[in-house]
């Protein structure tokens, strides 16, 4: 696979859900027979993915939330990640 | 540290039009212990009382979980709890506007059985004729934009076919492939003798796996579940007992597994008479092999205890009569010479060409048969 470009748009493959987790207090995602835990960093992003933004888009967003930069090697590879699972897709 | 459940199986009914003569359901399906079945409500209250306990993952399973009138009910009420849920279907006289309503509903994943990859074994092993709409099913799933498990038992009448499966699920565009080689309990230990392998044919699929994984990559993934006679040691079953992982039967019994209820020597308590809650926490049967304390030797000095949880207790009471002993299959269990005895047969009578004994098909008659006789 190779990385992803900035101007790519990551989205969540479709057989992958978004859930709170209220028992243990985090963020998960769920898929067939498996779930990732999310940090809440991991969920943020994941809540970003919505088919639209780019990663640049993502970054941007969320360097602004917190007044940060330099977020894309770490918001890159949290989804490349994710990408090699299978549970995150790129269009572009 | 306190066990969180993650995994509830709900077997919504033993009733099948399939008789699969591996079945995992009980031999004595078709007796009282499981006659009355969990009402819509009492369903829902389980799916609600499973998530407050932690459990995020759904299996409707049964028997036949289509049967159930009220599914889309059911299916409803897991979406609105959060739990991603899982049909685990025969998909026997499934149309495209059930499966259609169910996604409507909010149905995550269809799992779909079949028995071998043409129609003719497929509906030998099954008993039943229903390989032509198992294909009309896998397509429907994908038609409605489901992730699709192609669910296959491997045994020794089918083993061969691993490769023609694989590229089945792959043509019908499925996510995963789960080529589960025969655990033996319920119906499948009964006719453990017919449906077990030779170590060539183990080998032989072994290798086909390999090689169509290093293929496929994420494409499909393929999941083995280990035939755990030809291991050297146990399969960490369940992840231990009751640790994150709970079976709730047709009439409302919770086990830590879908074997369990075998287990003649527990008593399992019912959603009807106690909250999941308590069941999970404070029952006898679902305390009595968590944790480490209950394990004799050699698990309780074993290094891979952490990683196995002393095996198997259904596979022990079964094997050995006593739920408590070390899992037979383990090469350093004192009752691992009956493991070896059974694979030894069986590579025995196939080296002198020796048919295999005759299948009991799953099925209410012989259910009742076999459950008078004990």
């Amino acid at each position: 696979m190779n990385p992803a470009t900035s101007a790519a748009v990551p989205r969540l493959h479709p057989k992958a859900r978004l859930q709170r987790d209220d028992v243990r207090k985090r963020d998960v995602l769920l898929y067939p027979e498996g779930l990732v835990t999310l940090n809440p960093t991991g969920a943020e992003i994941l809540g970003l993915c919505d088919g639209v933004r780019s990663l640049a888009d993502i970054v941007a967003t969320l360097e602004q939330r917190y007044g940060a930069s330099g977020l894309e090697r770490d918001v890159t590879s949290f989804l490349e990640g994710l990408a090699a699972k299978g549970l995150v897709l790129y269009g572009g | 540290m306190e066990a969180k459940p993650l995994w509830l199986l709900a077997e919504l009914t033993y009733k099948c039009p399939l008789q699969c003569p591996y079945c995992s359901n009980p031999l004595d399906f078709a007796g009282a212990r499981f006659r009355t079945e969990l009402t819509t409500e009492e369903w829902c209250r389980v799916f609600r009382e499973a998530k407050a306990l932690g459990v995020l993952q759904l299996g409707l399973s049964g028997g036949e979980p289509l049967l159930r009138p009220d599914l889309e009910t059911l299916v409803a009420t897991a979406r609105e709890l959060g739990l991603y849920s899982s049909l685990i279907t025969s998909a026997y006289r499934l149309t495209k506007d059930r499966l259609a309503a169910l996604k409507r509903a909010g149905l995550d994943h269809v799992q779909i059985s079949v028995q071998a990859a043409d129609a003719e074994l497929s509906d030998r092993i099954a008993g039943t004729v229903s390989h032509r709409d198992k294909l009309a099913a896998y397509r429907y799933t994908k038609e409605l934009g489901f992730p699709l498990t192609v669910n296959v038992v491997l045994h020794r009448a089918n083993l061969h076919q691993v490769e023609a499966l694989i590229r089945l699920a792959e043509l019908l565009g499925a996510e995963r492939i789960e080529l589960a080689n025969t655990q033996f309990y319920g119906w499948a230990f009964h006719n453990r003798d017919a449906l077990m392998p030779t170590k060539a044919q183990l080998d032989a699929a072994w290798q086909v796996v390999q090689r169509e994984r290093a293929r496929l990559g994420t494409r499909l993934e393929i999941v083995w579940v280990l035939p755990d006679y030809h291991e050297q040691f146990p399969k960490p079953c369940m992840g231990g007992w009751a640790r994150a992982y709970m079976t709730v039967t047709p009439a409302g019994e919770v086990w830590p597994c879908h074997a369990a209820g075998r287990i003649t020597t527990l008593r399992f308590e019912t959603v009807r008479e106690h909250p999941l809650e308590w069941i999970w926490r404070e029952s006898e049967a679902l305390q009595r092999f968590r944790g480490e304390s209950w394990m004799p030797e050699p698990c309780r000095s074993c290094a891979r205890r952490a990683i196995d949880f002393g095996g198997c207790r259904c596979q022990a009471f079964l094997v050995t009569g006593d739920a408590g002993a070390t899992d037979p299959v383990c090469s350093l269990a004192p009752h691992r010479p009956v493991i070896d005895a059974a694979v030894a047969a069986v590579e025995r009578a196939t080296a002198a060409r020796i048919a295999p004994p005759s299948l009991t098909y799953r099925a209410a008659p012989a259910s009742r048969a076999l459950a008078a006789k004990e």
